[in-house]
């Protein structure tokens, strides 16, 4: 390809004044980017307000878009039954002669299911989830993991609360916009979750690992009797995240702890939960004594 | 006297016959789609304004039905924009990194300036590469945005990681490698794009 065009505009000095203005806004603009950059980087909360103007400008779209999430699963899985439709039929016919004999006995089940459910109260009336709402966006290009909610302030989201999928923990809210409010997932590696081995209250940290998986580090060094297929769960410690959520499974034994994926995939989790902070008293305390200690912290960073 | 008839020398060339294609073809010029007339124009918003509106569109693929857990997608905005760029230099002025590059990092998650720097620092490599290799071919212009993307990617990653204290992940090598693949089907987009750019609509 050819030089695009001469750069010397001849003796317009309009002209030359004009391209030698570019440059100088460009220059500016980097060095203007830097300063925000750094800016950003010591107060990571310091453009929330404009992620969230821009988030709330984009929540139609998000909203179109799990919609569609949802539309295209059952799509791929239309096209894929098309290919196995034989053995499917095979399969389903056996299938249903089982079920029908189980269906009987399913409806006693159930009543009895009914009955234990509001006896022993699943959801904590004293706790009950702030709302529900679809993730309309995630950052899937960055190394930092975001997601986008379609709630906001003006349903009671708050920066903090922990937020669920029906099979597992996503993560925390970190800013809130009218609309839309920024979670934390579990893998970004700034999200540290205190969990326990669901079998017997082995204490660990979750760490995200930023490419979609997970560290899972003991507390308590020595022996590693971490096993493959080992769940975590939410401790409670912390006071962020309430205890008893599912957060990951252990899938490679490491030295000192263990890699793991997570127990839901943001991905397919359709609606999720944003639960009220667990201990927001203990949380408030502890970032205040933080703050107290800040000026040597910010020393020793 | 009878002149004999002279058969008139045609024109134009006749049309080589070429099989048709079922497959509805995108027209290859803007003039198939509206006639190219004398009294026509392209529209001045859509010629000046389209390559800004692509970029900050793709900007927000963020919002689209895709949650991943990891950096899967390549960065489309920035892909989209170093297109533009070397498809149509002078089309793009030499500052529009800076708002560009802004409104990328109010979706991109990236600590927010990051954008604005390296958006514009590209502008500026793409102005020295210009300067330095004058006759290039698609595969050098390749290279080059290969070096940016990855450049860009890199960069990107470790100011994001620099913000969480944590090192490079692992996701950004298959990030690369699609980004690089993905820059031709981009750079036809963008070719496609710029045709639409330049549809005569506006009568004069």
């Amino acid at each position: 390809m050819a030089r695009w065009q001469d750069r010397r505009p001849g003796f317009s000095r309009r002209a030359q004044y004009g391209i030698f203005r570019g440059y100088v806004v460009a220059v500016v603009g980097i060095a203007a980017g830097a300063v925000l950059l750094i800016v950003s980087l010591t107060n990571p909360g310091a453009f929330g307000f404009a992620r969230a103007i821009a988030g709330e400008a984009a929540h139609p779209a998000g909203q179109a878009g799990a919609e569609a999430r949802a539309g295209s699963q059952t799509v791929i899985a239309a096209i894929a039954a098309y290919f196995n439709a034989g053995r499917q039929n095979a399969a389903l016919r056996r299938e249903v002669a089982a079920a029908r004999a189980n269906a009987l006995g399913m409806q006693a089940v159930r009543q009895e299911n009914q009955r234990l459910k509001a006896l022993i109260r699943i959801i904590d009336p004293a706790a009950p989830p702030i709302t529900s709402a679809r993730l309309i966006g995630s950052t899937a290009s960055s190394t930092r993991r975001f997601a986008v909610l379609s709630v906001g302030t003006r349903s009671g989201v708050r920066a903090g609360q922990p937020v669920r999928a029906a099979a597992g923990l996503i993560g925390r809210v970190i800013e809130a916009g009218p609309n839309t409010a920024r979670v934390l997932m579990v893998t970004d590696p700034d999200n540290v979750v205190p969990v326990r081995r669901a079998s017997d209250g082995l204490p660990a940290f979750v760490q995200g690992r930023a490419d979609g998986r997970i560290d899972i580090r003991l507390i308590n060094m020595g022996i590693n009797p971490v096993r493959k297929g080992d769940v975590f769960v939410t401790s409670g410690s912390g006071g962020i995240y309430p205890p008893g959520i599912p957060v990951a499974i252990a899938t490679d034994v490491r030295r000192e702890g263990a890699g793991g994926r997570l127990a839901s995939d943001p991905a397919d989790a359709d609606f999720v939960l944003v639960l009220p902070m667990f201990q927001p008293a203990a949380v408030a305390a502890l970032a205040e004594s933080e703050q107290r200690a800040a000026p040597s912290a910010e020393i020793a960073n | 006297m009878e002149v004999p008839k002279l058969s008139r020398p045609r024109l134009s060339p006749p049309r080589p016959v070429v099989p048709r294609i079922a497959v509805p073809r995108l027209p290859m010029r803007p003039e198939d789609i509206v006639r190219n007339r004398i009294d026509r124009a392209p529209l001045p918003l859509l010629a000046g304004g389209l390559p800004w509106a692509s970029i900050m569109l793709t900007a927000m693929v963020s919002f689209s039905p895709i949650i991943a857990s990891a950096p899967v997608l390549p960065p489309l905005a920035f892909i989209m924009f170093l297109s533009w760029r070397i498809l149509r230099p002078g089309l793009l002025p030499i500052w529009a990194g800076l708002p560009l590059g802004l409104f990328d990092d109010l979706y991109s998650g990236q600590p927010f300036g990051s954008g604005i720097v390296l958006w514009s620092l590209a502008l500026l490599a793409m102005e020295v590469i210009d300067e330095r290799f004058l006759w290039r071919g698609f595969l050098q212009d390749w290279l080059a945005a290969s070096s940016l993307i990855a450049a860009y990617i890199l960069l990107a990653a470790s100011f994001a990681g620099l913000a969480a204290g944590y090192p490079l992940p692992l996701a950004s090598g298959p990030q690369l490698l699609i980004s690089i693949a993905l820059f031709p089907v981009m750079t036809s987009m963008v070719a496609w794009l710029d045709r639409v750019r330049l549809i005569p609509l506006r009568r004069l």
